[in-house]
């Protein structure tokens, strides 16, 4: 017989360090998220955060906190990519990929001279699936710091970055610099996605990227709400996860606790697929779609024919407005 | 001071080795209306782009209240051509609104009960306040439209540039925008130049027409622009300027460039005849 909150939960130390360090985590993923999702930057996301492992392998190959190389191969990877043209939507996905395979082969080896050299066979799996409880607390300063360094410049970007995102070429007519304030977001994705490899892995870092912003988008009403309620799902999940987490050492197999990153992965997927539930007063959104192109009746048969052009003079729209800036 | 909110003298643009506007000089005062009209690659969306610095011309300069380097993002707002929200962009059209106050401007706005106002107030001068909560991606063309055209709004520019606003219109609500525009600027004193291929629609609002054509402007009252003589100089071959009933066609012989008249508008005339 045991409680949840087990009496020695909030006593144990790496657990105090873990629900410290993952809710500045999950906020800073949760709101930094919420730009990638509107972006459609994904891809690009889930690549730095691939792109970390490297560095996180190669740090701890020559024996530094795998932190700091998680934080110099994401922040290299996203120069690179936006050197390569990640703004621009065609370039986008080519300078993503480019960037991806080639940092994924490097980590490749890193984790396995990695495991030639030492005998610490947990290694590779916290690089790729993180450990909450194994931070060392004198980390725990640097991953605040940077954690709020991505937020205040996703904050003083926010507007810009929502403006660029309806229209480039509004935005640039307003006298925004587009393509500075994309290269500047960009960097703080990538720190944020080096924080969040640090807690559930590089691998899943994603999960707490796109997931809390993904469901906080359907249910949300406007921006500013939809980041608000990113950062509060990432922080659910992640005490939650942990909380299960501690308790998994009473679960079969006995004495082997579960990693907390499947909990806080598992939980983030429960949320989003809870997003789709029908809310009690509320109309889904295919329902709103449709009664809105029934509303424009004439309107809404003339425009399918336009779709494809559309698609087309979208693609063209963005590139001209990202290549003079 | 001349009186003149926005003047352009001699402006010329090369493009990729191709001149792609000649001479193009022309003025507008406070609160008028200006059709910037010409066929499809003759430079309107080029012109426009000149006009709001986001293309430097090769000759010409622009003024903008007599100010070579004017403060563009506060006296002039921009309603772009072929604007395509994805349906799942998460702004609603408020929030699109909104951004026209400050979406250019670093760091964050905390909301307000000014602003709100303010927001419902620009969307009900639209005619708009009734999807003010749906996403934006979601709405029709023309309820884009004047979203879009509420965001321009918002900062109150004293020059509203619109590119081709009518062409993924149906025939109703391009009137009824044509009908918003002509309002806002004879009501609020906002000068509005609004680029198109066809005429038509804007022959009952318009104070001054720009002909654009093979890189030249013409420039005047539609009366003075829009007559065979003129158009013909202007595109250096024969063109007829046909009146029918409160419509102006303009001919040009087989495979010679003209503006295509709205496809649906001939045909919906077909049916009234
Ligand atoms: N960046 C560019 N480089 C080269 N040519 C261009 C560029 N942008 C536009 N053009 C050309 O300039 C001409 C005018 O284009 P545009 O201003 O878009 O015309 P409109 O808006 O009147 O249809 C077209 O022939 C187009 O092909
Ligand atoms: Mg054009």
């Amino acid at each position: 017989m045991h409680y949840l909150f087990a009496p020695g939960l909030l006593s144990s130390g790496p657990v105090r360090v873990a629900l410290l360090v993952g809710t500045v985590v999950a906020i800073t993923s949760g709101v930094t998220g919420v730009f990638t999702v509107i972006r459609g930057q994904s891809f690009a996301g889930h690549s730095l955060a691939d792109v970390a492992t490297t560095g996180g392998a190669g740090a701890f190959l020559v024996g530094v906190n795998q932190f700091w190389g998680f934080l110099a191969a994401g922040v290299a990877g996203a120069a690179l990519m936006e050197a390569i043209g990640v703004q621009r939507r065609r370039g986008r996905d080519v300078a993503t990929g480019v960037v991806l395979g080639g940092a994924l082969g490097a980590a490749a080896l890193f984790l396995y001279l990695g495991t030639q050299r030492t005998s610490v066979t947990g290694a590779s799996f916290t690089i790729l699936f993180g450990s909450m409880f194994v931070i060392s607390p004198d980390t725990v300063p640097a991953l605040i710091a940077s954690g709020v360094v991505a937020l205040l410049t996703v904050a003083v970007l926010a507007r810009v970055l929502l403006l660029s995102s309806l229209s480039p070429e509004l935005a640039a007519a307003r006298g925004v610099r587009v393509r500075l304030a994309g290269a500047a977001y960009l960097i703080a994705l990538a720190v944020s996605v080096s924080l969040s490899a640090v807690v559930i892995g590089a691998v899943l870092s994603t999960a707490l990227l796109i997931g809390p912003a993904a469901t906080a988008l359907r249910v949300a009403r406007g921006p500013a709400r939809a980041m608000a309620a990113s950062a509060a799902i990432g922080v659910a999940v992640t005490w939650l996860g942990v909380v299960l987490a501690y308790d998994s050492y009473y679960w079969p197999p006995h004495g082997h606790g579960w990693p907390v990153s499947f909990f806080v992965v598992v939980l983030v997927v429960l949320g989003y697929l809870l997003s789709y539930l029908p809310r009690p007063g509320g109309r889904p959104r295919a329902a709103r779609r449709r009664e809105a192109a029934h509303e424009a009746g004439h309107e809404a048969g003339h425009e399918a024919g336009h779709e494809a052009g559309r698609e087309a003079g979208r693609e063209a729209e963005r590139d001209a407005a990202c290549s003079p800036a | 001071m001349t009186g003149d909110l926005l003047r352009l003298e001699g402006i010329g643009v090369r493009l990729g080795g191709r001149q792609i506007l000649g001479d193009v000089s022309f003025s507008v005062r406070p609160g008028e209306f200006t059709g910037l009209i010409g066929p499809n690659g003759a430079g309107k969306t080029t012109l426009l782009k000149v006009i709001l610095g986001l293309q430097a011309p090769s000759s010409g300069r622009v003024l903008v209240q007599d100010s070579a380097r004017p403060r563009r993002g506060s006296l002039i707002g921009y309603v772009p051509q072929k604007l395509v929200i994805d349906p799942d962009m998460p702004l609603r059209a408020r929030d699109v609104v909104s951004l026209g106050l400050d979406g250019n401007r670093l760091g964050f706005s905390f909301p307000s009960r000014q602003r709100r106002e303010l927001v419902r107030e620009t969307l009900r001068a639209v005619g708009a306040e009734r999807y003010a909560d749906a996403r934006v991606g979601e709405l029709s063309g023309g309820e884009q439209q004047r979203v879009l055209i509420a965001h321009a709004l918002i900062s109150r520019p004293r020059l509203l540039l619109l590119d081709e606003p009518l062409a993924n219109l149906d025939l109703r609500s391009g009137h009824e925008i044509v009908a918003l525009l002509g309002k806002l600027a004879s009501e609020q004193e906002i000068a509005v130049l609004i680029s198109a291929h066809d005429m038509n629609p804007l022959l009952s609002v318009m104070d001054r027409i720009v002909y654009l054509a093979a890189g030249r402007a013409a420039t005047g009252s539609t009366a003075e622009v829009v007559t065979s003589e003129v158009l013909s100089g202007l595109y250096g071959h024969h063109v007829d300027v046909i009146r029918l009933h409160n419509r102006i066609l303009v001919v040009a012989a087989e495979g010679e460039p003209v503006p295509a008249a709205d496809d649906k508008a001939v045909v919906l005339d077909h049916g009234a005849a």
